[in-house]
C-alpha cells in the first residue's frame, strides 16, 4: 500500500481547489447531470454574449473526476464560441474512447491530464460526463421542439 | 470449530480472484452478493450435464429427473424458512420479481381507494417501487415509518401509523444500508391487530439470520438465491397458502393451467399458478445445495464469525478520524454491514482508492435513496462481510481507508 497521491497533481488540485465551483446567478444556460450508479449531481451554469460563452460556472456534488472535469472544462470553454466549445467537448469525449489522436489529446491542452484516468468504463462515464452537458445541441434540439 | 481458510477453499473464486499482484482481492461487497461455493456451481452444471430437460412436462426419465430436483429445492426452502406447506412457496427469479408478485397480484386486488399501504423509510427500491405503484393505480395513500439515528424502529410509533385503512405493511427485515435488524415478528402483530397483510423484504437477513416465518407470522416473504450462497436468477416468495389461495395470477401462459379453452383458462394448483413459463430448474438445484451449505456450516458459526469481524471493523473505523459510520455503535446491528463517509472525499473516490488496493466495496445509494436522503447524505461508501471473510481483510481495509484523504490530497 503506497501513501503517494492517488491522481495526479492536475486533478487532485481541481477538485480541492476548483476554480468555478461557485453558483452563478444570471446565467442564461443551466443544466443539471445527474449518475445515479456514482451519486453525482452537477449543474452546469454558463452565461452567453451572443454566440460566446462570457462566463460559466458549476456547483453539486460528485466524485474528484467529474468535479476535475466540469473545472477544468469552464475553464477552456470560458471566452470561446460556442461551436469551437462543441468541438473540444467532442475531441475531449472521444480521448475518453481512446479514439483521439495524439494531435487532438494535445489540443485539449490541460484537460488532456485526464486522458489516463479514462481506463475503466466508471471513469470514463465521470470524466465524460461533465463534458457531455456542455453539449449545447441538447439545447438547441429542445428550443426547436417547443 | 472448522477453519475459516479450509471453508474458503471450497469457494472456488477466491482461489481465481488473484489481484495479479502480491494479495488477493478482499471481498466485502457482499451485501451486494455473495460468493458461491463449488457445491452451489456443481449442481447447477449436473442439471444440465445430466438430468436436462423441461421440468414439470414430459413423461421420459430425463424430465422426471428436472422435476424431482426442482420439487426437491423447493422442500428444502420450505425446511429452510419452516413454511407449513410446499404449496406456499413460489420460485421467482429475485426479490424483486417476489415483491412485484404480491404488488401486482394482492396489491391490486385488495387494495383500493382512501385504503393505505406503510412501508419503512429504509426500504431497497425493490420493496419501494411496487407499493409506489400500487398506491398510485389504486388512488391509496403511501405512508412511511421513520427509523431512529441507529437505525431501529420504534414499535410506538409504528403502532400509531397502523389503522383499519391499514392493508399492506411492506418493512425489509434488515437494511441494506444501516443493518440493523427490524422487529419483523411485532410488526406483524401490530399489522394483524389491524387486519393489515405484511410483507417482509428477506433479501439481507435470509444469509445471516435463520428464518421461521411461522415463528414470526409474517404473510409473504421474499428472498434471493444470490444473496445466500446460491446462483442468481432464482428467488423465493413464501405466502401463506390462504392468501396466496385467493390471489389471480401475476404472470400467464404456459405451465401455470390446468386447461386451457378458447376463451378461458382454469389455474393450475399453488405453487404453479404462479410459475409461468419454463422454470429455473438448474437455479433451483444451486439454491438447494446453497442450503445444505449453509446448513453444514450453521448459522451459528456463521454468525460468530460475522460479529467479529464487523467488531474489528466497526472498532478500527471508530478511530480513524474524519470517518462517520450510519447507524448503530454497535457491532451487533449491523448484520456485517458498515455504511459510511470519509469527511470531503466522494464515496466513488474512496472506493477508487481500495480498488487500488486490492478490496472491493459498493459506492453509490444503494438502491436506497429515500433513505439516503434522510440521513442527509447523497451517496456512500458500504463494506459487507460474510463469515468467508478474514481478520487479515479487515486489516487491509481499515489500512486503506485511513489513507484515503492524504491520498486525494487532503490532510490525514
Amino acid at each position: 500500500m503506497e501513501n503517494r497521491s492517488f491522481y495526479n497533481e492536475i486533478l487532485t488540485e481541481h477538485n480541492i481547489h476548483p476554480e468555478f465551483k461557485f453558483d452563478l446567478e444570471d446565467a442564461d444556460i443551466v443544466l443539471e447531470g445527474v449518475n445515479p450508479s456514482c451519486g453525482d449531481d452537477v449543474w452546469l451554469k454558463l452565461k452567453m454574449d451572443g454566440d460566446v460563452i462570457e462566463d460559466g460556472a458549476f456547483i453539486g456534488d460528485g466524485c474528484a473526476i467529474s468535479q476535475a472535469s466540469a473545472d477544468i472544462m469552464l475553464g477552456m470553454v470560458i471566452g470561446k464560441k460556442k461551436d469551437d466549445a462543441i468541438k473540444l467537448v467532442d475531441t475531449f469525449v472521444k480521448m475518453i474512447k481512446g479514439d483521439a489522436s495524439d494531435e487532438e489529446i494535445e489540443s485539449l491542452e490541460e484537460a488532456s491530464a485526464l486522458q489516463d484516468i479514462s481506463r475503466t468504463k466508471t471513469h470514463a462515464t465521470a470524466a465524460s460526463y461533465a463534458y457531455r452537458k456542455a453539449d449545447f445541441r441538447h439545447r438547441e434540439a429542445s428550443t426547436v421542439a417547443s | 470449530m472448522p477453519d475459516i481458510h479450509e471453508i474458503r477453499k471450497e469457494f472456488p473464486i477466491f482461489e481465481n480472484m488473484k489481484s495479479g499482484e502480491v494479495l488477493p482481492f478482499a471481498y466485502l461487497d457482499n451485501a451486494a452478493t455473495s460468493q458461491r461455493p463449488k457445491c452451489v456451481i456443481d449442481a447447477e452444471m449436473e442439471l444440465y450435464e445430466k438430468h436436462n430437460a423441461n421440468p414439470l412436462r414430459g413423461s421420459y426419465p430425463l424430465s422426471v429427473e428436472a422435476t424431482d430436483i426442482y420439487e426437491n429445492a423447493r422442500k428444502s426452502v420450505r425446511k429452510f424458512i419452516n413454511a407449513d406447506s410446499s404449496s406456499e412457496i413460489v420460485f421467482t427469479r429475485n426479490t424483486s420479481e417476489s415483491i412485484n408478485l404480491v404488488a401486482y397480484s394482492y396489491g391490486l386486488s385488495y387494495v383500493g381507494e382512501g385504503d393505505e399501504v406503510l412501508v419503512s423509510i429504509m426500504e431497497h427500491h425493490s420493496n419501494l417501487l411496487p407499493w409506489q405503484m400500487v398506491t398510485r393505480k389504486t388512488g391509496a395513500k403511501l405512508k412511511f415509518i421513520e427509523c431512529e439515528n441507529d437505525g431501529s424502529v420504534d414499535l410506538e410509533k409504528i403502532k400509531a401509523l397502523i389503522n383499519e385503512k391499514t392493508k399492506i405493511v411492506a418493512i425489509t427485515h434488515v437494511s441494506n444500508v444501516l443493518g440493523y435488524e427490524n422487529p419483523v415478528k411485532e410488526i406483524a402483530k401490530l399489522a394483524h391487530e389491524k387486519g393489515a397483510v405484511i410483507v417482509v423484504d428477506g433479501a439481507q437477513s435470509t444469509p445471516h439470520i435463520k428464518i421461521d416465518v411461522k415463528e414470526m407470522d409474517v404473510d409473504f416473504f421474499a428472498f434471493s438465491g444470490h444473496k445466500m450462497f446460491g446462483p442468481m436468477g432464482i428467488g423465493v416468495l413464501y405466502g401463506k397458502e390462504e392468501i396466496l389461495d385467493k390471489m389471480p395470477p401475476f404472470l400467464t401462459g404456459g405451465e401455470m393451467i390446468d386447461s386451457v379453452s378458447r376463451y378461458d383458462a382454469v389455474y393450475a394448483e399453488l405453487p404453479h399458478k404462479f410459475e409461468a413459463g419454463t422454470v429455473n430448474a438448474a437455479g433451483a438445484a444451486g439454491l438447494d445445495a446453497a442450503i445444505k451449505f449453509m446448513n453444514k456450516i450453521g448459522y451459528e458459526y456463521m454468525q460468530e464469525r460475522e460479529l467479529m469481524l464487523t467488531k474489528r471493523a466497526l472498532d478500527g473505523m471508530i478511530k480513524i478520524p474524519h470517518i462517520t459510520v450510519y447507524g448503530s455503535d454497535k457491532a451487533k446491528n449491523h448484520t456485517g454491514i458498515l455504511t459510511f463517509k470519509i469527511d470531503d472525499v466522494h464515496p466513488h473516490d474512496v472506493s477508487e482508492v481500495l480498488i487500488a488496493d486490492g478490496i472491493a466495496v459498493r459506492a453509490g445509494h444503494h438502491c436506497a435513496q429515500p433513505l439516503l436522503q434522510y440521513l442527509g447524505v447523497n451517496s456512500t461508501t458500504r463494506a459487507s462481510f460474510m463469515f468467508y471473510n478474514t481478520e487479515e481483510e479487515i486489516d487491509r481495509f481499515l489500512e486503506s481507508i485511513a489513507t484515503v484523504r492524504e491520498r486525494m490530497g487532503y490532510g490525514k
